[in-house]
């Protein structure tokens, strides 16, 4: 409903598609010849800066854009030659094509092609604003004007440029480049590393598909995956909660002695205590030698933490529990001195012990406010690439695979990309991570935003 | 309260045994802390040792890690992790300022759609970006030389922009009527920001630039991948997670520890300074 009202809010005065329709033909014109409307409403100035920026994209694509948009239907076919020099009588290498900066290039090519649209809807929408003022006998403001009302009404561009920029370059220009490498042959297999093609759709099916050894790997490490997921959020949430709750009790005496030492494993960096975490569970590790220093092992024996496939998923949930509890308890711990105490009295005025206040006041209030954060936390933890990579390393891995029996789907990707090269692969595992994560956030919002009366603790 | 002498017998064993309990769950969660920071004083070498508690105590691995540069440039290291820390947290601190600023207070026809897509963007990987943005810095040539260093900052600060949501709920919860009253008076938005909101901001701005300042100290991922084998432009995280590689674990565990330490005890104070704001960050982002 809100989000209805604010359309119809912003709705825009001057669209493009009624400059089409409506516009005269010089405003047609800008659509063409950027900035037109801009010069002949007598903005200068704006309407230099369209046509120089047109001037500049035409520019580069005839001098290298075409070129670059012509290689990405092929990707190159060019190999490196040797080619036999008579004058120096020696055979000289000539660089082939190299598919991976051809498709980065053809990427960033397309990008400048968008630009050159928006602009142009941008020139259109310029124009016709200009001459709907002038109909309306309004005047025309300034280039001074138009600066200023960049610090007023258009302060959103002002502020937002450099940030959406910095996005758009650092993760989705990267993104939408490892996105098309899902559809190509780019991998270590058939050594394709220097030239390759567009497959289409082959690594998704071989990823699907169970024939293959891949798709043998992908369906139990989604499986996992989901699994870890799941059982990490609540467990977190669960404990979390608990020791909150447990701390909180009225009976409990220096209760911010208690609190600051789980906080305080907190404060220390993730990957030093995982790394450490790693090292005491070792076969010769910290644990182990307590373990048979005080006679509950053997003095050969060990306890095989990260060698045994459901010693190791238990033990990375553990991990996780000890990594993810102290977190949750102080977000608990500040949301439930927020319930409303009369709900307690009026419970306890009706006879209600302690069991049933948690079951039908406590866990009910925190669901309601911390749903939102539940559903970020479980994708966090579809993404937690520390906890595992940093522990278990995927470990313990059977030999004809190359994830391993804690590896999640990121980690995965790690060792398909960085450690293997197969970046096809790697990149349809990413592409099938999102689609997970899209599926299962739909679902929950879905779910949540029907159950949920949105006054219920009001 | 009454005090715990009047209690009646049984409520005093379930009171004690319940402190019992935490104080073991205390145990549980401090004894690798503990661990580490005994191993780091630990005289013997190796990673294992057949003691919990070290049989003989020394000062050596802390000064190992700065004066043996055989392996390892420690002070290099912090040197490289201090410059790209304070780079990108003045870079990051100003975009998601700017993005939360924009998105709370500031209407436009864009904003639902940003907000869309940056919560897309978040349910990829960020793995997956940070792989090609390897290649792309790899292509450019910056994984070797000093560029190296400036490619860590773009990449820490670039796509900061996105993390705008605990700083978004703050500006949330700061009273519109004081814009409004600012301008009837004339003020332009530019001026309510910089005049209204940004003084009354102080502590979110804090909380940015220390989260993002103390991100550098705990990555290790991102600077491992850029840097590969350019040890020197490790940041503290590479290195420390290098010296638990089996042929240098013998000679560099208790150093890791020391080092451990030291990068803990400034991420640690900066944590537990900014403690308050995150939490209330995010239950006001759960609110919002």
């Amino acid at each position: 409903m809100k989000t209805r009202k604010s359309k119809k809010e912003f709705e825009n005065k001057y669209p493009a598609a009624d400059a089409l329709k409506k516009g005269s033909m010089l405003t047609r014109l800008s659509a063409l010849v950027f900035g037109t409307g801009c010069l002949a409403g007598g903005q200068i100035i704006k309407g230099l800066i369209f046509l120089a920026a047109e001037a500049a994209i035409i520019f580069y694509m005839i001098q290298t854009g075409l070129h670059n948009l012509g290689m990405l239907v092929t990707l190159g076919e060019l190999e490196q030659q040797k080619v036999w020099n008579e004058s120096r009588s020696v055979y000289e290498y000539v660089d082939g094509d190299r598919s991976q900066l051809i498709l980065l290039f053809g990427i960033i090519t397309l990008a400048v092609v968008v630009l050159l649209i928006l602009l142009a809807r941008s020139s259109l929408r310029q124009a016709y604003k200009i001459e709907c003022l002038k109909k309306e006998g309004r005047r025309i403001p300034s280039f001074k004007e138009e600066l200023q009302e960049l610090f007023n009404g258009n302060l959103h561009l002002t502020l937002l440029s450099l940030p959406v920029l910095g996005v758009l370059v650092f993760t989705i220009l990267p993104l939408v480049f490892m996105i098309s490498m899902a559809f190509t042959s780019y991998s270590v297999e058939n050594s394709k590393l220097v030239l390759f093609d567009w497959v289409g759709l082959e690594n998704f099916k071989r990823v699907i598909g169970l024939g293959g050894s891949l798709g043998k790997t992908f369906w139990p490490v989604l499986g996992w995956t989901l699994i870890w997921a799941l059982v990490a959020t609540f467990s977190n949430y669960f404990f979390g909660l608990i020791l909150a709750l447990f701390i909180n009790w009225k009976e409990i005496r220096a209760k911010k002695m208690w609190r600051f030492f789980f906080v305080l494993t907190v404060a220390i960096p993730h990957f030093v205590t995982l790394l450490i975490m790693r090292t005491m569970l070792q076969p010769e590790g910290a644990v182990n030698i307590m373990l048979r220093n005080m006679g509950i092992l053997g003095a050969k024996e060990s306890l095989p933490f990260f060698t045994n496939a459901t010693w190791a998923r238990v033990t990375v949930i553990l991990i996780n529990i000890w990594v993810g509890v102290p977190y949750m308890l102080l977000q608990v711990t500040g949301i439930l001195q927020n319930i409303p105490q009369e709900l307690y009295e009026a419970a306890r005025v009706d006879g209600a012990g302690p069991i049933v206040t948690f079951r039908k006041i406590t866990l009910p209030y925190m669901m309601f406010i911390m749903m939102p954060y539940l559903i970020t936390t479980f994708t966090g933890n579809v993404n937690n690439f520390n906890v595992i990579f940093l522990t278990s390393q995927g470990l313990p891995r059977s030999v004809d695979s190359t994830a391993g029996k804690t590896d999640l789907l990121v980690t995965w990707l790690y060792k398909l990309t960085i450690e293997n090269q197969y970046y096809n692969v790697g990149a349809v595992i990413g592409i099938m991570t999102f689609v997970t994560l899209a599926v299962v956030s739909l679902i929950t919002f879905k779910f949540s935003a029907s159950n949920r009366n949105e006054e219920a603790f009001r | 309260m009454i005090k715990f002498s009047k209690y009646p017998f049984k409520k005093k064993v379930i009171v004690a045994a319940a402190h019992v309990l935490l104080a073991a769950l205390s145990v549980i969660w401090l004894v690798p802390i503990l661990w580490v920071i005994l191993t780091s004083f630990r005289g013997t070498k190796g990673s294992y040792s057949s003691t919990f508690f070290p049989t003989s105590y020394t000062f050596d691995n802390y000064v190992k890690l700065f004066t043996d540069f055989s392996v390892f440039h420690f002070p290099k290291m912090l040197f490289n992790t201090f410059l790209v820390a304070t780079a990108s947290c003045l870079i990051s601190t100003f975009f998601v300022i700017a993005v939360a600023y924009t998105l709370s207070r500031l209407r436009f026809s864009a904003r639902k759609p940003l907000m869309n897509a940056a919560m897309i963007i978040h349910l990829f990987p960020g793995f997956m970006s940070m792989i090609a943005v390897y290649y792309i810095v790899k292509m450019i040539g910056w994984t070797a030389g000093p560029m190296l260093l400036v490619a860590m900052i773009a990449v820490y600060a670039g796509g900061a922009g996105c993390g705008y949501h605990i700083a978004k709920g703050f500006f949330d919860t700061v009273s519109t009527s004081l814009d409004e009253a600012a301008k009837l008076d004339g003020a332009s938005n530019w001026q309510v920001l910089t005049k209204i909101i940004m003084p009354l901001s102080k502590p979110v701005v804090v909380y940015t630039l220390l989260t993002s300042f103390a991100g550098p100290f705990k990555d290790f991922m991102l600077a491992k991948v850029l840097c590969g084998t350019h040890r020197d432009y490790y940041t503290v995280a590479v290195g420390l997670y290098q010296m638990l590689e089996v042929e240098y674990i013998d000679q560099w565990f208790c150093s890791f520890a020391a080092g451990a330490v030291i990068i803990s005890i400034p991420v640690g104070a900066l944590f537990l300074a900014t403690q308050k704001y995150y939490v209330e960050g995010v239950s006001g982002a759960v609110k919002g």
